[in-house]
């Protein structure tokens, strides 16, 4: 492989298991090599967290940002954005898209903050330990009412969700093991609820009630006894259709779009050889994620799987916000662009349904196009963003430019983006305007500053920049 | 397609966080109101009196003007059965007319594929807000979302140079064309094209716009004029829509209250004086609505989420007065301390709809609601 190529590769890696990277980080992790990357996004360990404190000193209502949309967006974004630990954050991202939680109803952004820092801490361990642990946590009892499923009488909600979108998918279970699920759960309920005023909120504690759990015999999946929740988790982890609808989520998350998750059941995926290797990964190592992850990244699908993917509005702007860089601080101005993201299609930490977001091509419409592009565009037009500037700096490396050559390195140092023979010839229509670039004269400096930042915003505003 | 200038148009404004009903439409007799607001009632001098049973706050006088002249219908009690006091969820419930389960379809969306089912006009519906709202989103039905002043509406509004401009959005059609069997690169080229072309459409509007009338300079104020821009520039428009907000006062409510309706009253009073100066209000009628009211007790300064609420319809063509009456403030009649709805928001939608678009409404707010008579 070319250098060239290696780099493309690793941006490819960056953009899936993280939020992209600059030349420079792309260069270093080249230079360490691609499993040794892999690697070290596995064990994020190696990295310091993301500092909450230094929310606290710039953005403090967004630390505990109870039931305000901008500053929980604002403490999500931050991480988001100034994580050392991209892979840990993208999982984390993964799950809320699975586990998806909103505040629409929950109305609380502490508990949906705390959640996505349980998928933080268990996202890359093991899946069958977090459903457990997703199962207790109040958060998801509230969303999914398993506050309201007594002993007495049973209410199905959490116990058909954790079946049809967080486990097994549609038509792997019946209307009986539904119904025998929930009543396994009956009695994992939270602490209750104290009102938020006048001292603030109170943080909610997951509660067993055996007084109000279904004590009864079960028969759930072909098993029968007297099950609690932990049995119904030990039951679900063991069906094939288990491991599968997970790995296809993720093959969904990481690699090519897949159809919505509800018509998994009817349609097969994209690759089934793909999902195939994963789901067989995932139960040889007991539903360990790290395994899975290491087989998805180091396989040939994936390394094939460039720009198969429509960038979700979190990858949009995160994406932007970590290659332009100057915004490593939550200064004032983060609210509005914590937004961003709900502008384009996704409020984050409020999925439209538990159903969580429609992937793929059903991020686009009219509106959520134009906020795409007029905001990476409006990011990457601003050539004293040090991230701009960096690529401006290569450029004038390089010396005098023909307009194809600015082009071609414009399209590399921003991705490297993969361009249609028509866009490209657009692309360049475009710098043949503007003549040969020279950086020899302060004048000559400004023009070809100004000229790069525009050509930025023409590639950003392409078809193939959605893609990643 | 162009419209004729009797096309029937809805503008919609949506004020945003739960409007605090019992301040808006004020039951100034009743003695429960002000037993149950110590802090945010408001005083008996600071009432313009409506007949011998309701007053608005004195903030909504040219909102009163309206009442007078028999344009505005007050529709009382409006809400939907087991009101989930979230904003969002009942948000979603007024934008699909789906209370028990999640829709991704909104009503308005529905209206304007029957209107435009071949998209011939990708500017059939115009939002001026952050977003699509979720009450116009549909699959392959176009909006154009403007989120800033319509004059810089479009795509790269950021760069300034206006032939540089042009020269990159020229660029950018011949980038997105689509490519039929394409697949998503067709679905981006032609969706990122019809937005293109709304732009291009809508940019006119500013400049045909010649009125004497003055807008206050609030966001309201320069959205309504937005509306009237786009409606003077007979671009086929059938659907405007607006926010306005935060109307979630749990704390220091008078001010914000006051704040909010007089920015609002006043929009409304310049762009029914623009229409009708214009002779263009015939055929345009203003739906007023929150996603819910707020609690009938306050809470020290403020009010809490609430059920029931008040919506208004606005326009020459409407028939004022009073439709149903106020829920009982009776502590036994609420429901946890809430106005019990008596009135189905749909059945609303399903006169606008009936009336006022000429729609089958039953299959727009899925189903059949009695339908208030606002509308001849």
């Amino acid at each position: 492989m070319t250098h060239h190529d290696d780099i493309a590769l690793m941006a490819h890696l960056m953009r899936r298991a993280g939020f992209g990277a600059g030349r420079d980080e792309l260069e270093a992790r080249v230079a360490k090599g691609y499993d040794a990357t892999v690697e070290e996004l596995l064990h994020p360990e190696e990295h310091p967290p993301v500092d909450p404190y230094t929310l606290l000193r710039y953005q403090p209502s967004s630390l505990l940002p109870g039931g305000v949309p901008p500053m929980g967006n604002v403490n999500y974004m931050y991480y988001l954005v100034s994580t050392q630990r991209p892979l840990e954050e993208k999982m984390a991202l993964f799950w809320h898209h699975v586990f998806a939680t909103g505040n629409s109803k929950v109305d609380n952004y502490d508990q949906l903050l705390e959640q996505i820092d349980l998928f933080r801490e268990r996202g890359m361990g093991n899946y069958k330990d977090l459903l457990l642990t997703i199962s207790k946590n109040p958060t998801m009892i509230f969303w999914l009412d398993n506050n309201q499923n007594h002993g007495t009488e049973v209410n199905e909600n959490w116990g058909r969700e954790l079946l049809e979108l967080f486990s097994l998918g549609a038509g792997n279970y019946t209307e009986v093991d539904v119904r025998e699920a929930s009543r396994a759960f009956t009695g994992w309920t939270f602490g209750t609820k104290i009102p938020r005023l006048p001292y603030g909120r109170f943080p909610w504690k997951f509660e067993y009630r055996g007084e109000d759990h279904d004590d009864g015999v079960k028969t759930f999946l072909g098993h029968t006894g007297n099950f609690n929740g932990e049995d119904i988790i030990n039951i679900v982890v063991e069906q094939p259709a288990c491991a599968k609808f997970i790995c296809r989520h993720l093959y969904n998350f990481f690699v090519a779009d897949e159809p919505q998750v509800p018509a998994w059941n009817l349609e097969p995926p994209r690759d089934p050889a793909a999902v195939e290797m994963l789901t067989q990964t995932f139960r040889a190592n007991k539903c360990e994620m790290r395994p899975v992850l290491r087989a998805l990244f180091t396989s040939d699908f994936f390394k094939k799987a460039r720009y198969k993917h429509l960038k979700s509005p979190a990858e949009v702007v995160v994406g932007t916000l970590r290659l332009t860089g100057g915004y490593d601080l939550p200064k004032p101005g983060y609210g509005q662009l914590s937004m961003q993201p709900s502008y384009m299609g996704q409020d984050l930490l409020n999925p439209p349904s538990v159903e969580g977001w429609h992937t793929g091509q059903e991020w686009i419409n009219s509106g959520s196009l134009m906020a795409r592009i007029n905001f990476v565009a409006e990011q990457v037009g601003n050539t004293n963003l040090p991230g701009v500037q960096a690529i401006v700096d290569r450029l004038k490396a390089m010396g005098v430019l023909e307009p194809e050559q600015l082009v071609d390195s414009c399209l590399d140092l921003l991705g490297p983006v993969e361009v249609g023979a028509d866009t490209k010839k657009v692309l360049t229509e475009q710098a043949k305007q503007w003549g040969q670039i020279r950086w020899d004269t302060p004048a000559h400096v400004e023009a070809a500053t100004k000229q790069t930042g525009e050509l930025l915003q023409l590639i950003v505003a392409t078809r193939e920049y959605q893609f990643a | 397609m162009t419209a004729t200038e009797k096309d029937p148009v809805l503008v919609v404004v949506q004020l945003t966080g739960g409007n605090d009903y019992l301040n808006t439409v004020i039951p100034y007799n009743n003695g429960l109101y002000r037993d149950n607001r110590n802090a945010v009632s408001i005083g008996d001098n600071q009432i313009i009196h409506l007949d011998g049973t309701y007053g608005f706050p004195s903030y909504l006088a040219p909102v009163k003007q309206f009442w007078d002249e028999g344009k505005l219908a007050i529709m009382h009690g409006v809400g939907y059965l087991d009101s989930p006091r979230s904003h969002f969820r009942s948000m979603d419930i007024w934008h699909t007319c789906e209370p028990d389960k999640v829709g991704t379809e909104g009503w308005l969306g529905r209206v304007v594929r029957e209107f435009d089912p071949k998209k011939e006009n990708v500017v059939t519906a115009v939002s001026f807000g952050p977003c699509l709202f979720r009450a116009l989103s549909m699959p392959g039905v176009p909006v154009a979302c403007i989120a800033g002043p319509l004059e810089t509406y479009g795509f790269l509004p950021s760069i300034q140079d206006k032939a540089q401009r042009l020269a990159v959005l020229d660029r950018f059609s011949r980038m997105y064309q689509p490519i039929p069997g394409s697949g998503v690169m067709e679905y981006l080229g032609t969706t990122g094209l019809d937005s293109l072309k709304g732009a291009d459409i809508l940019k006119v509007a500013p400049g045909k716009y010649k009125s004497d009338v003055k807008y206050p300079n609030t966001s309201i104020g320069r959205k309504l004029k937005g509306v009237a821009q786009v409606h003077f520039a007979d671009l086929g428009t059938r659907v405007f829509y607006c926010d306005h907000g935060s109307f979630d006062t749990h704390a220091g409510q008078n001010p914000i209250h006051a704040s909010l309706w007089s920015d609002l009253s006043q929009g409304l009073d310049a762009f029914m004086a623009d229409l009708r100066a214009h002779q263009k209000s015939d055929n345009v009628i203003v739906l007023i609505f929150s996603e819910f009211g707020r609690r009938v007790r306050d809470n020290g300064s403020g009010t809490d989420h609430g059920a029931a609420g008040v919506t208004f319809v606005l326009g020459d063509a409407v028939k004022g007065g009073h439709y149903g009456e106020m829920p009982s403030l009776d502590a036994k009649k609420l429901v946890q301390g809430d106005l019990n709805p008596n009135m189905d928001f749909r059945g609303i939608y399903s006169t606008i709809l009936d009336k006022w678009m000429r729609l089958d409404p039953v299959p727009i707010v899925n189903g059949r609601h009695e339908q208030p008579q606002f509308l001849n």
